[in-house]
């Protein structure tokens, strides 16, 4: 668990409703994340399901949220529209100032390309490539040439601690090893924001302690870090936790907030 | 992503898949393999023909005066047909104004052919090529008589009726004999052989061995022309520049005694090896398109082949594609990275092909009377098919994977 429960500052309830709450103004500067009623809905066979029913979500720049939720909740759909990997039936979603919700296939991709940093629980790293050549990959769709992607893929190694094994293989790693790749293949196009689905859900207690340090670290140096999780031991780890319940935001409480409601130990 | 490094991605993908790659370009590799062979067999004949065939019915360094253009292959249709029937036939005022006409580095022949039956006792009756001709008939047309000898000028003023016969004819009617001596007649009307052309080989199954040629002078030439008029003359030049000049030549003569005005076109064939190496490319033309039917039937196999594996590969690699997409890449992007691999594929299957083709074409070339002679033009089109076959093959299976939904992709496997 982490110290220092109440030290970063959180945007503070009054003023995220208030942005939330400004239709169809940009937000300002230090806001990340902003979406408005924000709402998804499927066709599945004639029968409408809605996954999202109106989100309000306001994240501050340097924020570390964690988004928690059952199955069903929602979360995962919050987390695709987040990631800019889907588009919703209704509401506003502002990113670092520009409407995403309103943008074309290509845009979104270049979007997602430069503003989030994907981490995913089963690493999804190319099997038969390097760890260099992996963290490369966000690089190639950017038109980075060669000998830049080499350099800064080999800096963001550095950063998570790999920089040794540069060129083995995913197979060649250990579960927490892959993840730190991934992490570092998310970091290397310097995004907005870490978005993170259930980093540690394949990795043993004592390795997602060290993911979980890695989130602690980057978060303290200035990443603002989304995590979507279902676990709430792994939730606390997170200045501030939103649980989603049935497609709305059931609460948005502070770390010390939620682990004294859920009954967690506080370090 | 640029295209370096989408070929960059290709080859790794092959060099990872090995034996599947090697299956995938196996039908391109199979239709322009024979798609090089054939190609180079038919280029060996084309050659084979332009420079066997052609010289020898024509003649590499003569031009011929002629009463109409063709030689061989179609004739003039229509109006012009009906315009060439009116011209008049050659007669011997014709050939003695072109022959005055003409330098002596310049001989000509009289020549008329046509085909005839001929008899001797003992054989049954066969059709030889009969030829009315000049005493330097057998140095401009190159045969060279190897028993006995050819006819002279005094027997070409006497009208003797004489006859130099091929070596089919020879070995018709007299059979293990010598025939110099011998009587052969020519329809009904007796001939006395007095030398044997030496032996011309046939192409294309037409034998060049069926000569029997007589003096113009003699009844040969009332027997081939009862006409009066005369089929050809044959000119000898000593290279294509002097070929030139000598159809001025003989055309500003032809056209004189003929009293054609300056509007008027010629009324008389000047024909050259070039028109019969027309028809020829014309035939070579066609052998090249049905040779090259069965090879392209398999290039459209190899082209099902790689469309239906690279299907395969997007469904396998779905996950994969919902990574890149997360990641950034645009439609485009991985559209372009399946459309680069298949066609980096199909060039590589085209290249072995090409090389195995020109393997087969020396092999037939080796251990067979076939020629072949592998034409640079086929080589440069089979790797354009192959890139193409592979792109086109490609497009597709490439827009199925530009267009997953990467959030379902991500989910899939």
């Amino acid at each position: 668990m982490s110290t220092g429960l109440e030290e970063v500052p959180l945007s503070a309830t009054g003023e995220r409703r208030a942005v939330t709450a400004d239709a169809g103004r940009a937000p300002g500067a230090d806001w990340i994340i902003v979406t408005r009623a924000l709402a998804r809905a499927y066709d599945m066979g004639g029968e409408i399901v809605r996954a999202l029913r109106g989100v309000d979500l306001g994240i501050r720049r340097n924020e570390y949220v964690a988004i928690m939720g059952p199955s069903g909740s929602g979360k995962s759909t919050l987390m695709n529209l987040i990631g800019c990997l889907d588009t919703p039936s209704a509401g506003e979603y502002w990113l670092n100032g520009t409407l995403v919700s309103a943008m074309s296939e290509d845009e979104l991709a270049r979007v997602r390309n430069k503003e989030i940093g994907f981490v995913f629980q089963t690493f999804n790293l190319l099997p038969r490539a390097s760890a260099l050549q992996n963290v490369e990959l966000p690089l190639v769709y950017a038109g980075v040439p060669a000998d830049a992607r080499r350099r800064r893929a080999a800096a963001a190694l550095e950063r998570v601690q790999l920089g040794e094994r540069m060129h083995h293989r995913p197979n060649e790693l250990s579960g927490g090893q892959r993840q730190r790749v991934a992490i570092a293949r998310a970091l290397v196009n310097e995004p907005s924001i870490l978005l993170a689905d259930e980093p540690t859900g394949n990795l043993d207690s004592a390795t997602s302690e060290e993911i979980m340090r890695v989130f602690e670290e980057l978060a303290q140096h200035g990443q603002t870090v989304v995590m979507v999780t279902h676990e709430p031991d792994i939730a606390a780890h997170a200045r501030r936790v939103v649980v989603l319940r049935d497609g709305v935001i059931a609460s948005d409480e502070t770390q010390a907030q939620f682990m004294k409601r859920v009954g967690l130990e506080v370090a | 992503m640029k295209l370096l490094d989408a070929v960059r991605l290709a080859l790794y993908q092959l060099r990872v898949q090995k034996l599947k790659s090697f299956f995938t370009l196996l039908g391109v590799m199979i239709g322009v393999m024979f798609l090089i062979a054939v190609v180079s067999i038919v280029e060996g004949m084309g050659r084979y023909v332009e420079e066997d065939f052609a010289s020898r019915l024509i003649g590499a360094n003569s031009f011929t005066v002629r009463r109409f253009d063709n030689v061989m292959g179609g004739g003039p249709r229509g109006a012009d047909a009906r315009a060439a029937q009116r011209r008049p036939p050659l007669r011997m005022s014709d050939i003695e104004a072109v022959r005055a006409a003409l330098p002596p580095t310049m001989p000509s022949t009289i020549t008329s052919e046509t085909f005839k039956y001929a008899t001797a006792p003992g054989a049954r009756p066969k059709q030889l090529q009969t030829v009315a001709a000049d005493a330097n008939y057998f140095a401009i047309k190159k045969y060279l008589v190897e028993k006995g000898r050819a006819f002279t000028e005094q027997e070409v003023r006497a009208g003797s009726p004489v006859l130099v016969i091929g070596t089919e004819v020879a070995e018709h009617f007299f059979p293990g004999l010598n025939p110099e001596g011998r009587q052969l007649r020519v329809a009904g009307i007796p001939f006395t052989v007095i030398g044997v052309v030496e032996k011309q080989g046939s192409v294309f199954g037409f034998s060049l061995d069926r000569l029997a040629i007589a003096p113009y002078t003699s009844p040969m030439q009332r027997i081939i022309r009862p006409q009066k008029d005369f089929g050809s003359l044959v000119v000898q030049a000593a290279d294509q520049a002097a070929i030139a000049e000598g159809m001025e030549l003989a055309r500003g003569a032809l056209r004189g005694i003929r009293g054609l005005r300056a509007s008027e076109p010629d009324n008389f064939g000047l024909v050259t090896q070039d028109a019969a190496f027309g028809f020829i490319k014309q035939l070579k033309g066609r052998l090249v398109l049905f040779g090259t039917a069965l090879p392209a039937i398999s290039l459209v196999v190899g082209a099902m082949v790689i469309m239906n594996i690279m299907l395969v590969a997007v469904a396998e690699r779905t996950r994969e594609i919902g990574v890149r997409k997360a990641l950034g890449a645009r439609r485009q992007d991985i559209m372009a990275q399946f459309l680069v691999e298949s066609a980096t594929l199909s060039t590589i299957g085209a290249a072995i092909g090409i090389g195995l083709g020109i393997g087969i074409a020396e092999l037939i070339a080796a251990f067979s009377p076939l020629p072949a002679a592998v034409a640079p033009w086929s080589i440069a089109a089979a790797i354009v098919t192959g890139a193409g076959v592979g792109i086109a093959a490609g497009l597709y299976p490439a827009s199925r994977a530009s267009q997953l939904d990467p959030i379902a992709a991500l989910r899939s496997e």
